[in-house]
């Protein structure tokens, strides 16, 4: 039986080294000084590149940052500090939910707060439905980290005359605050690998925009139109785009839980 | 995790409330406390946001869905027309669709996530842990539309030469692997979703296992088990609440997963069993019609597949949360970002 799961773990990690194997397979050889300066030529030449993609993902995911990162902390430092209550249950409990929420609903979602109304695809609803996907995340996270805060680093706190806000904010939000950052970067790196939400929201653009009122294209977006397109170009650059969406989710995943792993031990 | 007990408030309450004599003293005191109260009121408010969200994103589906609701009824759950011309709309296909591909994901991500799961906390030598583990986690930072591409150039020919004619010349009689393979059908989505969903199962899996108390395992090995023999007479009938919950989460995921299934599933309105023709996701349905629906009956209708797929698995998730917190309690298991 040890043999059994011996073999069933190999397939698992077969299949992440087959994936990995193949991105860098397919995409390195396209990756060149172009792919990274230059913007999409018009279907069928060949060369361009994926410039205003990268520039797009980096907005419409900072600005998802800008709104989510402020409402999750917070609330994941109400559910450390004060969650122990009816509320605090019950916002746990619809983090959680949230949390497995499928993202092409909060997309359509996004589509009606803002899209609808304004009559326009914009990043800014993209980063708005970004937000939405991320706040759940950082709000369990943030607690799991600041409950982390050794209970008597709070005590001397409060023992020294500390009042409970400052406490909070100057020695437990502080004493975690590595944590914390490094929830927000894995929460992220998540969300900017998202497609569906953004379908209907930032909706794509074939050329450099850094108008968050205009449609925007990022590089999730730009893979699934080459992959599903007909050009074997469009298919290479597919390709090497999802080689370099995957290196930025690896590398600030990576950074992470290097930073976690410094501060906190290789403890579970 | 915290070891000062769950459900207590971080704040021992006593501190407080210290009686202290002199009147500046109490008077700072006061002060801080409006201030406190000021901070704890600015920290619920963020926390009101999250059942905020929930509210809100539950009134829109179900306001933008009642024109199709009114107009269709419940039938639209059992009907399987889906005719934006006509203006005549049922889910059928697509929810079928949705259930037979979780179904075949869950199939194909049970026994190795589980594999992965018992390998790590029971079988594996120490200094193998972190590494396997945070290599299947890895599996879970893949972003859904490389999954996609990945399964449209590599999986599907993969499938195509080396998976389906041995399944066709064994099963080939089975209602389930009838027609011609062309690359896009149920079998490639099923295969996807089971890859992408192994992570989420086996972390949540291997957590719900290590809270499995050790007297469990020592009791089991004292009585001269051995220690495949604990494992299974001590340590999964114990968690067994828990991976079941961890199953279901997994099943969550597949139901509400879109990019790749869309690439993959062959995106056809039709209810068929064969693994190796065409089908539909709801999640599919609305991220290819969206952007073409031109009507409001139509619009309408798509937030009525939204509002089902939102329902689904909102219930889905309720009961795998339960589950999990059964064995243990209040821990943010699985809902870390991997």
């Amino acid at each position: 039986m040890t043999a059994l799961v011996v073999a069933l773990s190999f397939i698992a990690v077969l299949a992440l080294v087959l994936i990995l194997g193949d991105l860098v397979l397919k995409g390195a050889s396209s990756i060149d000084w172009a792919f990274f300066t230059r913007s999409p030529v018009p279907a069928g030449q060949t060369g361009g590149g994926v410039a205003n993609a990268i520039v797009g993902t980096g907005i419409v995911v900072g600005l998802a940052a800008l709104i989510g990162v402020p409402i999750g902390v917070g609330a994941g430092m109400y559910l450390a500090e004060y969650g122990s209550g009816k509320l605090g249950f019950i916002v746990r409990f619809i983090a959680d939910v949230l949390n497995g929420t499928p993202s092409i609903v909060i997309g359509i979602v996004a589509w009606t707060f803002i899209v609808r109304p304004t009559h326009r695809f914009s990043a800014l609803a993209g980063s708005v439905a970004l937000a939405i996907l991320m706040i759940p995340m950082l709000a369990r996270t943030t607690e799991e980290m600041v409950r982390l805060v050794p209970h008597s680093l709070r005590e001397a706190a409060l023992a020294l005359g500390y009042p409970r806000w400052r406490t909070s904010l100057k020695v437990v939000a502080r004493t975690a605050l590595t944590g914390i950052v490094t929830g927000c970067l894995v929460g992220i790196a998540r969300v900017a690998g998202e497609t569906a939400p953004l379908l209907f929201t930032a909706l794509g653009n074939l050329n450099f925009s850094f108008s968050v009122t205009q449609p925007m294209q990022t590089l999730s977006l730009q893979i699934y139109v080459y992959a599903t397109g007909p050009f074997e170009e469009w298919h290479r650059l597919a390709w090497a785009s999802a080689l370099v969406l995957m290196g930025l989710v690896l590398m600030i995943s990576l950074t992470a839980r290097w930073v976690t792993r410094q501060r906190y031990g290789s403890g579970s | 995790m915290t070891d000062f007990g769950e459900g207590t408030g971080s704040f021992p309450r006593a501190m407080t409330s210290l009686p202290i004599e002199g009147s500046s003293r109490r008077q700072s005191l006061l002060g801080a406390d409006r201030s406190d109260r000021i901070y704890r009121r600015i920290l619920t408010g963020f926390a009101l946001a999250l059942p905020l969200l929930f509210l809100m994103i539950l009134a829109v589906l179900f306001v933008s869905a009642l024109p199709a609701l009114r107009r269709f009824g419940p039938s639209f759950l059992w009907t399987s027309t889906w005719d934006p011309v006509a203006e005549l709309y049922g889910a059928a296909p697509m929810i079928v669709g949705t259930l037979l591909s979780s179904f075949l994901a869950i199939l194909i991500a049970v026994p190795l996530a589980l594999g992965v799961a018992i390998f790590l906390t029971e079988f594996a030598p120490r200094w193998l842990r972190q590494p396997v583990a945070f290599l299947v986690e890895l599996l879970a930072a893949i972003p859904s539309v490389v999954y996609g591409l990945w399964g449209v150039f590599v999986l599907i020919p993969f499938l195509r030469t080396a998976v389906v004619p041995p399944l066709k010349a064994v099963l080939g009689w089975t209602p389930f692997l009838q027609g011609v393979f062309y690359g896009n059908s149920l079998l490639a989505g099923g295969v996807i979703l089971a890859i992408m969903i192994v992570p989420y199962i086996a972390a949540v899996s291997r957590e719900v296992l290590l809270a499995v108390p050790g007297s469990q395992r020592e009791a089991a090995l004292a009585m001269g088990a051995t220690r495949w023999e604990a494992v299974r007479s001590a340590v999964l009938p114990y968690g067994r609440a828990g991976l079941i919950g961890a199953i279901i989460l997994g099943l969550g995921r597949a139901l509400g997963e879109t990019m790749a299934v869309t690439m993959l599933i062959g995106n056809r309105h039709d209810i068929g069993i064969s693994l190796l023709q065409p089908a539909y996701t709801m999640a599919a349905a609305i991220a290819n019609e969206f952007s073409e629906a031109t009507t409001n009956m139509y619009h309408s209708a798509l937030f009525e597949v939204g509002l089902v797929l939102f329902v689904v698995t909102v219930v889905v998730n309720a009961i795998a949360r339960i589950l999990i917190w059964r064995v243990a309690r209040g821990a943010a298991i699985g809902s870390r970002a991997l």
